[in-house]
């Protein structure tokens, strides 16, 4: 079984990390294959940034593709320029602090998370990835939920002060993601 | 072994380093920045030596000139970075001296893009400088292939006496893939392989007890014939060297070919074709240089009626190496893309179909 | 009888020399020969040599010996000293390799500060080729690439590598010399021995720019090619120490 992920966003909120931290758990903590993929441009500041994630039990061919399971969107711009590539009945996780714009197609389950205002409310713009990362889980299960967080200490053990604010944004989004699975789910 | 997740340029350093490499000279160009950023920071860790060049042709003398003292040396560039870097390797070719050094290709030809791409495999295989010289060519296709190809690149330079070549692409240089790493070269294994090459570096010899002299030519033409027919005995020697994955072919009908990013791509397509039950071989070539003829010769032309080309590169160029073993048994279609555009399984898939379907 | 000269061990004996009557080369080979033997390093040294005329010495030589490409001798000698710090490295490059196609590597060793030692050889013309216009050749003098004479306002003026090397902070010693007397010779000599003294010291990049005659690309006999040296050459390109760094206060 293969499941395949995007990320896209605004350069600066942390859309490659988001990736980065889905794919580094995977590798740790499952004998899963995993590919990690950043789409790139010749600008370093700006634009938009977009990473590929594909988890499979058999190797893995194209690191990238046309034919999402699911999408996350953490800005209008990459709403409009993505939202093609999901999958029929396909999940799509938006931003809704700042995507507005109508989501044209039907045939995609939406998760909407506040990331932008939750992480201002906990006093850190920053956080919004590891929020949406929480929702993601929360949501799709697609891997346990200590393991991700684990994942996401370890990363951060040069940064102790940090650890509580992330491990709280982890939960936020956690909290949402399930409970929009649950209601799915009823 | 424990299994670490790690960019393709990253793991190609570090593999680099555990094999023995101690001397790295590169100019910056995307994308294979990381292998040049990595080095930077470890290679002083391990006694050894980082110098970013002021050019690509700068540093591939560099290279030149470490390789001469027996240090297992490496650099590495992108497309046209690698046409800069052709005159010395043609030198290390000539004078036969031991260097690795990585192509992780981009889109082109000129400055191209700094996208991935696959249009170097003339300039790989074929005439990496002037003077008709070849050289042991690597395409890996995934971060662990890329790990063991240049731990192994070392081992094939240092016995040959001959440059090698790891013919990557931007996906392999930026993607990130769990990886084993191979094992790391204690200081005294990595200083025997140097003093293994004492009789004829260029570290200072008594003059009285014969000298060490690296030519990359001669200025005798009788001379200078004797170096090619030495240089081409051992090109002659690689058949033994060659190396090619393959799936399916014993009841295929179609046959998919494609190396390095392709080829994984393509294999993926594959496997799921046959899932399906339709008779897909695959052929991917791990060296292109020396390239498996030898997969293709054999094939049993009654039964595969086509051969499907894979290439991020317009025109497909690996094809005429294809038609070189195919000898016209059976047509050779192509799926191309270029430019930076990456290959999709998807559209392997559906082009096979309707090849299946003809 | 006691014996107070004798040819350095340095070249090979028995060896037909194919530069030119008058050309100054041999001179140069034969002192590098000399300070080798005389600081007892020509078993752990090694030649990088650039091409052109100079290149046919690597046969002359009996220490290790390679070359780079055109130009490329100063980034060839990064790596073999970095990489083996023991080893005594020095260039030997013409004013075509050094100064024209090699003039980035050049300019870029020596603002690194690498630690080895480069002898520059001007004669202000390219020479195996046959004659064609160096950046060094003088304003007036006729080149087979420059039938009418250098030009200023097509050409340029002929470039000052020691003067120029002088604007970066890094290199540590800077002399240009002349073998056209004896005197200038034993200087010369002098010259280069500081030269692999510094490397050996550890003192970075050190260069010994030696003005020569090219009597066969000059169109002139020796003993012309001498006096044109003197009369020209040296005006242009006027001998002394550029920059020894050992002299400067701390």
């Amino acid at each position: 079984m293969e499941k395949n992920l995007m990320v896209a966003g605004f350069g600066g909120q942390g859309v490659m990390m988001m990736g980065k931290l889905l794919s580094y758990a995977t590798c740790e903590s499952t004998d899963l294959n995993v590919t990690f993929f950043p789409s790139y441009g010749a600008e370093q500041r700006g634009g938009t940034a977009n990473c590929y994630v594909v988890i499979s039990d058999e190797p893995i061919g194209a690191p990238l593709g046309d034919a999402m399971d699911d999408l996350v969107v953490m800005n209008g711009p990459s709403l409009n320029k993505f939202l093609y590539k999901l999958k029929p009945n396909g999940t799509l996780f938006i931003n809704s602090s700042i995507v507005k714009d109508e989501i044209i197609r039907s045939d995609v389950r939406v998760v909407a998370v506040p990331v932008t205002e939750i992480a201002l409310e906990m006093g850190n713009a920053k956080v919004l990835n590891i929020i949406m990362l929480g929702a993601y889980i929360g949501y799709t299960g697609a891997l346990a939920e200590d393991l991700m967080m684990k994942t996401i200490l370890h990363k951060l053990k040069k940064k102790q002060e940090l650890i509580a604010l992330n491990t709280d944004a982890f939960a936020r989004g956690l909290a949402i993601g399930k409970a929009v699975r649950s209601e799915a789910n009823a | 072994m424990s299994r670490v997740f790690m960019k393709g340029n990253e793991a190609i350093a570090e593999a680099a380093v555990r094999s023995g490499c101690r001397f790295f000279a590169g100019y910056p160009i995307t994308p294979q920045n990381e292998i040049p950023e990595y080095l930077s920071r470890r290679l002083p860790d391990v006694g050894g030596v980082f110098v970013q060049g002021e050019s690509e042709i700068a540093s591939i003398n560099m290279v030149y000139g470490a390789g001469q003292t027996g240090t297992r040396s490496m650099t590495s560039s992108s497309s046209c970075g690698i046409s800069l870097k052709s005159e010395g390797v043609s030198f290390c070719a000539a004078a036969r001296v031991p260097i690795v050094y990585c192509n992780m290709a981009r889109g082109g030809p000129g400055i191209g893009t700094i996208q991935p791409a696959q249009q170097d495999y003339m300039q790989a295989t074929k005439a990496s400088g002037n003077g008709g010289f070849r050289m042991l060519v690597f395409a890996p296709s995934t971060v662990q292939e890329a790990a063991d190809m240049t731990y192994a690149a070392f081992d094939y330079a240092q016995r040959d006496r001959n440059p090698v070549l790891i013919l990557g692409d931007g996906v392999l240089g930026t993607i990130m893939e769990p990886v084993e790493l191979p094992r790391m070269r204690s200081e005294e294994e990595v200083a025997q392989l140097k003093r293994e090459l004492s009789d004829w570096t260029l570290i200072g010899h008594d003059p009285d007890k014969g000298r060490a002299f690296i030519k990359p030519g001669v200025w005798s033409t009788k001379g200078q014939e004797q170096m090619c027919k030495d240089n081409a005995a051992l090109y002659d020697s690689w058949e033994k060297d060659v190396q090619v994955e393959t799936i399916g072919l014993e009841d295929a009908q179609l046959v998919i070919t494609g190396y390095g990013i392709s080829g994984r791509i393509a294999a993926s397509a594959v496997g799921k074709l046959r899932t399906e039950g339709l008779k897909v071989g695959f052929i991917r070539p791990k060296t292109v240089s020396p390239f498996p003829y030898g997969a293709y010769e054999v094939l049993d032309f009654h039964r595969v009626k086509c051969i499907l080309d894979v290439e991020m590169a317009i025109p497909a160029l690996m094809i005429y190496d294809v038609r070189l073993a195919v000898k016209d048994r059976c047509p050779i279609e192509t799926c191309l893309h270029a430019g930076g555009e990456i290959m999709s399984r998807e559209e392997i898939i559906e082009k096979a179909r309707a090849l299946l379907a003809k | 009888m006691e014996k107070v000269y004798s040819r350095t061990r340095m070249i090979q004996e028995k060896m037909v020399v194919g530069f030119c009557p008058g050309c100054m080369h041999g001179t140069v080979f034969k002192l590098i020969g000399e300070v080798m033997e005389e600081m007892g390093i020509a078993d752990h040294s090694a030649l990088v040599i650039g091409v052109g005329c100079s290149g046919l010495a690597l046969e002359y030589v009996r220490y290790d010996a390679t070359t780079a490409p055109h130009g490329r001798a100063c980034a060839v000698a990064t790596g073999v000293k970095r990489s083996n710090p023991g080893t005594i490295v020095f260039t030997y490059q013409g004013d075509g390799d050094l100064a024209s196609i090699g003039l980035g590597e050049t300019m870029s060793a020596a603002n690194r500060g690498e630690n080895f030692t480069v002898i520059f050889i001007n004669n202000g013309i390219y020479g195996m080729t046959g004659g064609q216009m160096a950046p060094t050749t003088l304003l007036g003098m006729k080149a087979t690439t420059a039938p009418f004479g250098r030009k200023a306002e097509e050409h340029g003026y002929p470039m000052h590598m020691c003067e120029i090397l002088n604007q970066l902070t890094a290199p540590y010693y800077l002399e240009r010399c002349s073998c056209n007397t004896p005197a200038n010779v034993m200087k010369t000599r002098k010259a280069i021995r500081k030269a692999f003294q510094n490397q050996i010291d550890g003192k970075g990049f050190s260069m010994v720019e030696i003005v020569t005659s090219c009597p066969t690309n000059w169109g002139l006999d020796a003993l012309e090619a001498l006096r044109f040296l003197e009369e020209n050459m040296l005006k242009e390109f006027p001998l002394g120490v550029i920059r020894d760094r050992s002299k400067e206060a701390n």
